[in-house]
């Protein structure tokens, strides 16, 4: 949320809040769900649960005039990026209070205030979204860099091929980050593109491309830092390969038979990016027990709080359906 | 008669049409194990393999251009969109490849493909998964559109679209997907360019496409109560055009109403209602024709918004009583 120091990267401060926020992420993911379940929310959602670290990681070197572009499984996104989750779960209530006034969803959560783009309900789309508002930046010399994020899935799409072809030959201020959770809705990464690693894409466009491991959530940082920094000095754009893994279905009903329940324990059990951190944290005393149930406490406090506010807040107005349609 | 749903009913009819002819296979977005996002293909890869049930990369606009370029090179290809509205990532293969190159080569090729584009709101889906694109497609000369509002009618559709020599666009409707009717277990085909008389009634004939069948049946079920009676005409092809049974029905009825589901600016029902203002139909008119379509918004999320941006059954009965004048 806010940019880190360099020299420095790893306060004690820092490290807290990417704790708490990958908690907050979860825990307003597994909310959702509940919610979901009970039948108060309705459409469709999907859920990051298992990815916390990419979308905390990479928005800890991005400013408040920094921007993101997201995805249709991007509440992850958006609380790394600031977007409040009292708002956001008003939205996924269909409130008049929610970000979007209840006319978006979860698919399409956006806060212009804190450079949040939106989500997006079509595959690719934000990564021409994310050059063009790289090139905002470029051409009115705003300073700003610009992080799209998107999924393995997503790189088939040409919109994924020609944006990162147009970044890179002007020169532009955008981070292309990917998130290979390894499959798409059911496809199989091994089985959708013909090459090891995603990251190898970056070369057909000359842009430098890297592979990391998404569920260390210091490396995320520090890769999306250099990335930061190179687009902010006017050498273009960067492709990042974080790969993670989604520990629930696609979206609401995914009977998962593409996958085996072996490979999501191993996930789950060995690579789950807050057990890790937290691991580390103990390790290092930089944190003690107390310490993280203290962060725990005060998000079931924030969920709880956003929950109520939803539910306490009005459904929009019907005149609101013909509102907002032009500016 | 045996009960399958309107999603089955499509899944049957390729199903049956692929056991008996090797060039027809289908193309799509997690068709495989997973079954597509709607459950539609469930079964068919264990069925006929990955060969002919081919899971594709999330690329609209190589995967339709390649169906078309089978299609005209002797297979012929279905292609699942999961939903409608990414139709647009792949319109230029639709549009100025597939609806063209037959009229272009001077009637030298043909491209027998099927794209099935499921549409429609009402299912919480919000803005980018929620439109009826429809009446874009019907304007570029080229492409058969159809569009079934019943289980029966999607399966007999379904092989008149496979069997077609031209690329048919097949608009499903996500909400109908669970209904049910009454569906032979053999293949049979319905003709593309026969609407079908849903309803047979005196006082008024509603053109009703998609969804809005069935909600128009129930509203002249509700109408009917106060003795006003609906007929209700179901092109359920767009292009081409069953002129003459709506002409037929109008001058029965004296009284039409369009109703569809597409925002009612530019959508189709808007040529339907020129149609019979321009047919002798004209003539036996007791009121003008009236139209009842979406509103000019974008598809909300909110449930009760999203129920507000189009036609809904009480809509249909307010407007069916403005032209009766009661
Ligand atoms: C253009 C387009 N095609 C297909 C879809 C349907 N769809 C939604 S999410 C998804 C899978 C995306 O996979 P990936 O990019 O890897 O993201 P993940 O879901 O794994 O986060 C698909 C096929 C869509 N929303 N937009
Ligand atoms: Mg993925």
């Amino acid at each position: 949320m806010s940019q880190i120091n360099e020299k420095e990267p790893f306060t004690k401060e820092v490290l807290k809040g990417m704790l708490k926020d990958m908690i907050l992420i979860r825990s307003f993911e597994e909310t959702v769900e509940k919610l979901f379940q009970e039948g108060k929310i309705h459409g469709t959602m999907h859920l990051c649960v298992g990815q916390e670290a990419t979308a905390v990681g990479a928005c800890l070197p991005l400013s408040d005039n920094d921007k993101i572009t997201s995805t249709h499984r991007g509440h992850g996104h958006s609380i790394a990026k600031g977007t409040g989750i009292r708002r956001m779960m008003a939205e996924l209530l269909g409130k008049e209070t929610g970000y979007c006034k209840g006319k978006g969803g979860s698919m399409h959560i956006a806060d212009l205030e804190v450079g949040n783009l939106g989500a997006n309900g079509i595959v690719a789309a934000g990564l021409p979204l994310a050059t063009g508002a790289a090139l905002t930046s470029q051409m009115k010399e705003e300073g700003y860099v610009v992080v799209s994020f998107f999924g393995d899935g997503a790189t088939n799409e040409g919109a994924f091929h020609e944006s990162l072809n147009l970044a890179s030959v002007w020169k532009l201020p955008v981070v292309f980050f990917c998130e290979n959770n390894l499959y798409g809705m059911s496809g199989s990464i091994k089985e959708m593109v013909n090459i090891e690693n995603i990251a190898e894409r970056g070369a057909a466009y000359g842009i430098p491309g890297v592979t990391i491991d998404g569920n260390n959530v210091k490396e995320v940082a520090e890769t999306t830092q250099q990335a930061v920094n190179r687009a902010r000095e006017g050498k273009g754009p960067t492709l990042i390969e974080a790969q993670t893994y989604r520990w629930k279905g696609h979206s609401r009903s995914d009977a998962k038979k593409y996958r085996t329940r072996d490979e999501e324990k191993e996930w789950r059990k060995n690579k789950d990016p807050i057990t890790r951190m937290k691991l580390e944290l103990l390790e290092g005393n930089v944190l003690s027990e107390e310490d993280i149930a203290e962060i725990e406490n005060e998000v079931t406090k924030e969920i709880e709080e956003a929950v109520k506010f939803a539910e306490e807040s009005k459904e929009p107005d019907l005149d609101s359906l013909m509102t907002d349609i032009f500016a | 008669m045996r009960e399958i749903t309107y999603l089955e009913a499509i899944r049957e009819s390729m199903s049956q049409i692929m056991r008996d002819d090797k060039n027809v296979f289908i193309m799509g977005e997690d068709i495989g194990v997973y079954g597509g996002a709607f459950g539609l293909t469930n079964g068919m890869v264990e069925e006929f393999g990955p060969f002919r049930v081919r899971n594709t990369p999330i690329s609209e606009a190589a995967v339709s251009g390649a169906a078309v370029g089978a299609a005209m090179t002797g297979m012929r290809p279905i292609l699942e969109f999961q939903f409608s509205d990414f139709v647009m990532i792949a319109m230029d293969n639709i549009v100025n490849q597939a609806a063209k190159n037959r009229y272009m080569f001077g009637g030298k090729a043909k491209v027998p493909v099927v794209f099935r584009l499921p549409g429609g709101s009402g299912a919480g889906f919000a803005a980018q998964h929620s439109q009826s694109l429809e009446a874009w497609m019907t304007h570029v000369p080229g492409l058969k559109i159809v569009q079934p509002s019943s289980a029966y009618d999607a399966k007999g559709l379904m092989k008149a679209a496979i069997n077609d020599d031209n690329p048919v666009l097949f608009y499903e409707h996500k909400l109908l997907y669970s209904t049910k009717g009454e569906v032979p277990e053999e293949a049979y085909e319905i003709n593309i360019g026969e609407a079908a008389i849903k309803r047979s009634g005196e006082d008024l004939t509603i053109v009703a496409t998609g969804i809005m069948v069935s909600r128009s049946i129930e509203a002249a079920e509700k109408l009917a109560d106060e003795n006003i009676d609906v007929e209700i005409v179901d092109p359920r092809t767009l292009v081409p055009l069953d002129e003459a049974t709506i002409i037929e029905s109008v001058k029965k009825t004296n009284r039409v109403l369009v109703v569809y589901e597409s925002v009612q600016r530019s959508g189709y029902g808007a040529e339907i209602a020129s149609m019979i203002a321009e047919s002798e139909a004209f003539d036996y008119l007791d009121a003008q024709v009236g139209r009842l379509g979406g509103k000019a918004t974008p598809i909300p999320y909110n449930p009760k918004l999203e129920k507000a941006a189009v036609p809904q059954v009480e809509d249909i009965i307010r407007k069916v009583k403005e032209l009766i004048g009661k």
